[in-house]
């Protein structure tokens, strides 16, 4: 890397304030970094970091009630911050362009895709009507695209997201900017979609020199594409180093505290608990007058909360706030937490508490009288097509897939949320009727749910308390009194102080609501436990004590869980057993420590190889599915992914159904292709570097 | 596309066949004969069995709702008790006049009420969209025939640019009711304009919020370019849909309006043929107001759907 050129982007002690009835708020503080050419910048950072805003500021496009307060931003030797809005519009979509977030927001929705990329061309080029549309096709093109023509003639809701985001690569390409702006470009997407689009940014910005700003809460993300990373923490950036450097030797505890937050591929339970980090991040108004993190840093001392620690430089090319760094670095302390113990497994395999046959969740989509009139099929959305699933006492089974993968109507029709339209499901041996309200008090209280917002799922106007006394007076028919008591152990269990029974959701932050609702979950001391993506709206440092506080209510209340996550990191982590969904199908059931071993069902396969590994180490084999994920009204027929299967057979995997097969290593697979040759023909896809 | 026409054919169809049920129902069951009130009140016996006869009012109730509903359909109208002329030239003629006056005030009232609306959705929370909604909030506050009184003392009888009454005879040629029609058409407008207005606002504002304007702006394109093509082009679908609902109030819902000016449109009708407990004339105009609200609101689903590609081209 060619550090001597000068900067492309150099920002200096920036300060951007919003204006809040409450006074300003810095969202960020004091910032300075320096982009060089065909550099891509890692911004990583929890919500509330300050990582957005940031991102907007140097887009020169903050929202009306924010300002910059202090320093400066310079884009290739000009002052951003003295141009006029005039001056502005020769450098946005000509210089410097944004990829945001959610592709089809940032899409209008009445205006044909090729016309939307034609506009910018017309706008900084000279090129004529007919040349722009010309080059958008072509444009569509060098985004890999197949029918290029056929998109620019389609409108945005016509095309899937990664398509979408696509588009918006294409687009903010279009002018050959010198610096993109990338707002948590792939947040919105699968994580095979998101492999996807992050290989085409590799590829293009690589190739084309281009510098560019990450923003991203993914540290898998990060580790994958950027050849440095900033990490901002309530505002402020604490830690700046080259990538390798700051996943090898994390100088800031708070760098530490993140990365042990999340699971690396194939780290589990019982070997390496995640420690989290405890508290959460400080509100904007009243930040503390010494370090930003000292109130959740295990290796806080008192100068710590006295005085606010500069940004120094350790080492050449890294850049850290921290008291202590000249410690850590010399290895003297360590920010690990010591007091998180590794998490007893025991083997309860035996019984079945769970046992689901040929389960069918089928949606009937709206049909018109004109089609009743023709005859035709009732069309059927089918959510869940025929899944046979056993789950023993004690254990957390895992069910991992992407979006459109039947995995949360799944869950809903064990709960009873939504009528299946086939099989049979019994627990305890009890057979569960499909509808709820069928279903008696004495089964409602064997089985319980934890929804991945709490937000919606707790009702904002109730008290914490009045939250957690409903099932001990709803299911077990307890007098008020003998359920405050049990309330209060309860908060305790979660580690919430018991004042909180007096607090409404609103005041609480999103950890602390996702405990109110794993601790009503358990109020009731359910047998089974489901947990639908209970962690994906929280941030990293917050979910990894969420995960750690399921896992040990689980053990202490001799209970089931099942898992549902499309987080395949975090479902290894936790799980015993994972089942891999698609298209409202099981396509592999294997024990979580064998997930990484071949054989793969060639979906899992590629979902694994797609899975952004939070460390720049690890080397994975590179395989990527081609298309969308087809829609669950036309299910393929035969095996349902032979659509886009890498390993595609032929005519068998058209017509017929799989077989269920079962490895040397215990691993079921659904697939035509006979185990062996899978384990012959298939290599490990992660590689761990020892 | 064509699968929603037929859909939304399908439901007019059932609206009509529904309120005619009802305003059937609600003749019959109102109180008084009709050969009683046709025929006086010192009629014998004989005559009223032969008059019940002739109108068929002895035969069943279903019956009789099927022969007048396929009369109806068929523009056999019957004839008006108190006129003793056949319905459907007269009501033909007021439709005529109604559909005059609704398209001179949507010509009026569009352009200013969305005009009004953008600009203070544009400004939003300056000075001008604080005039624009308040003025125009204070407007609708006014009833009709305060706002219909207003313009014709002023206009009618002070300045007398426009006619203070505006009776036209059945047939008078649309550039000759033209200067008759302005001063109901702005009072027609006064009351559109707050709504209208105040939706546009919102639907500026709401597509302001959208982050595809970001999109736009950051691609360097000027900010009229951003406003008109990207943002209008969202923001009036609503407006244009209430637009095209609010047809069928200008042509059957003017009553008062009609009243204050003295213009012979189907709401004036309507009160003559309650005013007559004229039963015949009134099952004709309800039943037109009815297909008029009905094909109103098939119109703008219609050009709701053809304006956003959202539903013009699905999935």
């Amino acid at each position: 890397m060619s550090d001597k050129t000068a900067p492309v982007l150099a920002i200096q002690d920036l300060t951007v304030g919003y204006q809040t009835r409450n006074g300003i708020i810095e969202a960020v503080r004091d910032v300075s970094l320096e982009i060089r050419k065909g550099q891509t910048y890692g911004l990583v950072g929890e919500s509330g970091s300050g990582k957005s805003t940031l991102a907007l500021a140097v887009m020169r496009y903050l929202s009306a009630n924010g300002e910059v307060r202090k320093g400066s931003i310079t884009f290739n030797d000009r002052d951003l911050l003295d141009m006029s809005t005039n001056e502005l519009r020769q450098v946005w979509g000509k210089e410097i362009s944004l990829v945001p977030q959610d592709p089809f927001s940032s899409l209008n929705p009445s205006i044909k895709i090729g016309e939307q990329l034609a506009e910018a061309l017309r706008q900084h080029t000279n090129l004529n009507a007919g040349e722009a549309a010309t080059q958008s096709v072509d444009l569509l093109k060098d985004v890999r695209i197949a029918d290029p023509e056929n998109v620019a003639d389609k409108y945005p809701h016509q095309i899937s997201g990664g398509m979408q985001q696509r588009v918006m690569i294409a687009m903010a390409l279009s002018t050959e900017p010198n610096l993109l702006v990338l707002d948590e470009p792939t947040t919105a997407l699968d994580v095979t979609t998101e492999a996807a689009v992050l290989d085409l940014f590799r590829e293009l910005v690589y190739e084309r020199q281009t510098s560019a700003l990450y923003v991203t809460h993914n540290l898998g993300v990060v580790a994958g594409i950027s050849d440095r990373v900033a990490v901002l923490y309530a505002s402020e950036l604490v830690e700046d180093a080259p990538t390798k450097d700051l996943f090898a030797q994390p100088l800031h505890p708070y760098t530490r505290g993140l990365l042990d937050s999340v699971p690396r591929l194939g780290q589990r339970k019982d070997e390496r608990p995640l420690q989290g980090i405890p508290g959460s991040i400080p509100g904007l108004q009243q930040l503390p007058t010494g370090c930003v993190y000292a109130d959740r840093c295990p290796l806080a001392i008192d100068i710590c909360f006295d005085e606010r620690p500069p940004l120094d430089t350790p080492v050449e090319g890294r850049r850290v706030r921290c008291h202590r760094w000249p410690e850590i670095l010399s290895g003297e302390i360590d920010a690990r937490r010591a007091d998180v113990e590794a998490i007893a497994v025991e083997d309860y395999s035996s019984q079945p508490l769970l046992d689901l046959d040929d389960v069918e969740v089928h949606y009937p989509v709206g049909q018109s009288l004109v089609d009743t009139v023709r005859r035709e099929e009732p069309q059927v959305v089918k959510a869940v097509d025929g899944v046979d699933l056993t789950v023993g006492t004690r254990r957390t089974l895992g069910i991992v897939g992407e979006s459109g993968s039947g995995k949360t109507s799944l869950a809903r029709a064990i709960i009873g949320l939504v009528a299946r339209t086939g099989g049979e499901i019994e627990l305890l041996d009890m057979a569960l009727p499909p509808e709820l309200n069928t279903r008696g008090k004495d089964v409602l209280r064997h089985l319980q749910i934890v929804f991945q917002n709490p937000d919606e799922a707790l009702n904002p106007y109730m008290t914490v308390g009045e939250i957690l006394r409903r099932p001990f007076v709803n299911l077990l028919d307890e007098s008020r009194q003998a359920a405050d008591e049990k309330v209060a152990e309860l908060l305790q269990a979660v580690r919430l102080p018991a004042e909180y029974t007096e607090r409404r959701p609103p005041q609480l932050s999103g950890g602390e609501k996702q405990r109110v609702a794993i601790a009503r979950a358990f109020a009731a001391n359910p047998d089974l436990m489901l947990a639908d993506e209970p962690v994906s709206a929280l941030d990293v440092s917050v979910q990894a004590s969420v995960l750690n506080l399921l896992n040990e209510l689980q053990i202490e209340n001799a209970s089931t869980t099942l898992f549902i996550s499309h987080d395949i990191g975090v479902v290894a982590y936790l799980s015993d057993e994972i089942a891999v969904m698609y298209l409202g199908n099981l396509m592999e059931v294997t024990d979580a420590d064998q997930l990484f071993d071949v054989p793969y069902h060639p979906y899992t396969e590629a979902l694994l190889s797609a899975v952004p590994a939070p460390d720049p180490s690890v080397k994975k084999e590179r395989i990527r599915l081609e298309g969308d994920i087809p829609s669950a009204i036309d299910v393929p027929t035969g095996c349902p992914f032979h659509t886009r299967c890498p390993r595609f057979l032929g005519d068998v995997c058209v017509d017929e159904k799989p077989p269920w097969q079962t490895a040397p290593n215990g691993k079921r697979i659904y697939c035509h292709i006979p185990v062996e040759e899978l384990m012959d023909i298939q290599k490990p896809v992660v590689k761990f570097e020892e | 596309m064509l699968r929603y026409l037929l859909r939304r054919m399908g439901f007019l169809a059932l609206t009509i066949i529904v309120t005619s049920l009802i305003i059937f129902t609600i003749a019959q069951v109102l109180p008084g004969d009709v050969c009683r009130v046709i025929l006086g009140r010192e009629v014998g016996d004989q005559a009223l069995a032969d008059c019940r006869e002739d109108l068929g009012l002895d035969d069943p109730l279903v019956v009789r709702y099927v022969t007048w509903l396929s009369d109806f359909a068929q523009g056999d109208w019957g004839t008006s008790y108190s006129t003793r002329t056949e319905i459907r030239p007269q009501v033909m003629d007021r439709l005529r006049n109604s559909m005059m006056l609704a398209a001179v005030t949507l010509v009026i009232a569009v352009p200013i009420s969305t005009l009004l609306g953008v600009i203070a959705g544009f400004n939003e929370g300056k000075p001008v969209d604080n005039v624009i909604s308040i003025s125009s909030l204070a407007v609708v506050g006014l009833p009709e025939f305060v706002t219909g009184i207003f313009l014709i003392e002023i206009f009618g009888h002070w300045l007398g640019w426009f006619p203070p009454n505006s009776s036209i005879r059945a047939g008078t040629s649309f550039q000759e009711a033209l200067p008759s029609l302005i001063l109901p058409a702005f009072t027609a407008t006064f009351v559109l304009l707050a709504y209208v207005a105040r939706l546009t606002r919102a639907g500026v504002l709401e597509e302001l919020k959208r982050p595809y304007v970001r999109t736009a702006a950051l691609k360097g394109l000027p900010r009229a370019t951003v406003m008109i093509k990207h943002v209008l082009r969202n923001a009036l679908l609503p407006t244009i849909t209430v637009l095209a609902i609010s047809f069928g109030w200008l042509i059957s819902g003017l009553i008062v309006i009609e009243n204050v000016f003295n213009y012979p449109g189907l709401g004036r009708l309507m009160t003559f043929a309650i005013d007559r407990r004229d039963l015949p004339l009134l099952q004709a105009v309800t039943m037109l107001t009815v297909i008029g609200f009905a094909a109103a609101n098939l119109g703008a689903d219609l050009l709701y759907a053809y304006l956003n590609p959202r539903i013009r081209v699905g999935e």
